[in-house]
């Protein structure tokens, strides 16, 4: 145990980092996607600001934080106002349960990389993301347009639906691993099977088939193409940000991709072994390993959302209930109903 | 010392959420004070040693129920409420009425300390203790509610399907 004072130090550094390094990578998966969706579809992405259009983010940034920040004079403000806010806290507070890799020794003491262990991490980030869904609710109400309304209300149906298959998923991992902290959850897949196959959960029994779900589900969540029907251009202008300019839009831009980030990190830590990898070399490499994997893992994983929105159109909206309630909640719970058994057919 | 704090402050905001609910004329105001309301009650779980159903009052409670009554109210287009004068008997039964039920849970609660209350922290709320208290020791009522909930959720099908439209053409 740390004493108060050091504890107190760590987890405001902690904090900071954590912050500083999301808040880059939200705006450097902007870029990227801007990037390959270019090169998909035979186009530069940004190119003029700075090498490659690296500095485009920050032109970006300072494009928000100078433009109008516009209030329609019809909205209901004391809400049209905390929405956004709303978004972009539970899109923060979630990533505070991730672990980025093993425990560092920093001048003696033991720092582990995370914010904070909790026993109920998985859960935390449940309740943050179920609580996310009043931020696009609200916003899309107050703005009182009527194409932000039905974003509002598409976004709040798909995510209440999707959020079921999403926890459904989830519940075959704490079958395997017998833990709701990330922590230990990632201890459970260290090692491999037969010697050579990584012990990750997505290997054991049909776990692929809770990736699939949790794939979908997260895609769902997140609002991202083929399911971003709550902010479908070609149908209700911009969805529930139609209204909001500015800084306050871009507090609902950060929130989408910070929650990528998150269900990024959560899919890495839960199906792909989190920081586990070959480790080797000198001490010093063999701590920077694990969290060098953990972010190469994400990075695939944000890749794949890149792709996919490259690739495929977007559902129409009764396809979307019935893929959620029709396919995907039955497939749920066979695979909670097959993962239970091996469990106890193999204790 | 710092949790009991905490834990006054909580309960401070889930009164003034409660009666917030009451005082707002506009019901999505209402609706988003509830949430106020519900969300502190997980903290005060939280302080006590609960953690699980710390989380599972905002899962259930302040993420799925209320996001629905939050939509329905969306979906209704309710306005703002009119103002009555309020019935008779609510004025002369409600306050001796409440001052009544105050002063009985203050009593009990004076009178039984130690039966019905709980230290700080002293739940034991991890999911283990919970699962094999729910599936081991209460199983056959966990059962039966399960089964409460199965038919409340047939009833809500069958009252939302609609019947078959006649269709003219086949009769005919």
């Amino acid at each position: 145990m740390l004493s108060l004072p050091i504890f107190l130090v760590a987890s405001v550094v902690k904090i900071v980092l954590v912050i500083f390094i999301l808040l880059t990578a939200v705006a450097y998966t902007v870029w990227l996607e801007r990037k390959v969706v270019g090169h998909m579809q035979n186009r530069w992405g940004p190119s003029r600001v700075g090498p490659f259009g690296l500095l485009q983010p920050l032109a970006d940034g300072i494009k928000f934080l100078l433009k109008e920040d516009l209030t329609p004079p019809h909205v209901y403000r004391p809400l049209f106002i905390a929405a956004p806010m709303i978004a972009v806290i539970c899109a923060l507070t979630s990533i505070s349960v991730i672990p980025f890799g093993t425990a560092i020794p920093v001048a003696g003491h033991i720092i582990p990389l995370q914010i904070t262990d909790l026993n109920i991490g998985l859960l935390l980030i449940l309740g943050v993301t179920s609580i996310g869904v009043y931020g696009v609710a609200l916003a899309g109400w107050s703005s009182n347009n009527k194409y932000s309304l039905l974003g509002g209300l598409r976004a709040s149906a798909q995510m209440v639906s999707y959020e079921i298959c999403l926890g459904l998923s989830l519940v075959g991992v704490l079958i395997v691993s017998g833990s709701f902290s990330l922590q230990q959850i990632v201890e459970s897949q260290r090692g491999y099977f037969w010697g050579f196959i990584p012990k990750w959960n997505i290997f054991y029994g049909c776990q692929f088939v809770a990736f699939f779900i949790y794939l979908m589900a997260a895609y769902a969540e997140t609002n991202r193409i083929p399911f971003d029907l709550p902010e479908a251009e070609t149908e209700l202008v911009a969805g529930y940000h139609t209204e909001y300019s500015a800084m306050k839009f871009a507090m609902f831009f950060m929130a989408e991709y910070a929650n990528m980030i998150t269900v990024a990190c959560l899919a890495t830590i839960l199906f792909l072994g989190g920081g586990n990898g070959p480790l080797f070399g000198p001490p010093v490499l063999r701590l920077i390993l694990p969290t060098f994997y953990f972010v190469a893992k994400v990075f695939v994983f944000l890749f794949t959302y890149i792709w996919v929105r490259g690739t495929l159109p977007r559902f129409r909206y009764d396809q979307l209930m019935a893929f959620g309630w029709k396919f995907l909640f039955p497939l749920a719970i066979a695979n909670l109903v097959v993962t239970a058994l091996v469990v106890a057919y193999r204790s | 010392m710092l949790h009991l704090v905490l834990f006054l402050v909580f309960g401070a905001i889930c009164v003034a959420g409660a009666i917030n609910l009451l005082v707002q004329s506009h019901p999505i105001s209402s609706a988003l004070s509830l949430v106020v309301v519900m969300a502190s009650l997980a903290v005060e779980y939280l302080l006590l040693g609960a953690e699980f159903v710390a989380a599972v009052q905002v899962i259930v409670y302040a993420g799925a129920v209320m996001v629905l009554f939050v939509f329905v109210i969306m979906l209704l287009n309710a306005g703002v409420e009119e103002r009555t004068k309020g019935s008779q008997v609510a004025l002369i039964l409600g306050i001796p009425g409440v001052l009544a039920g105050g002063l009985l849970v203050a009593w009990v609660l004076i009178e039984r300390t130690g039966t019905a209350t709980v230290g700080l922290g002293a739940l034991p709320g991890f999911p283990k203790t919970i699962g094999n208290l729910l599936f081991h020791d209460f199983l056959l009522p966990f059962e039966i509610t399960s089964v409460l909930v199965l038919i409340a959720i047939m009833g809500a099908v069958v009252l939302a399907s609609r019947p078959e439209p006649k269709n003219p053409e086949k009769e005919s």
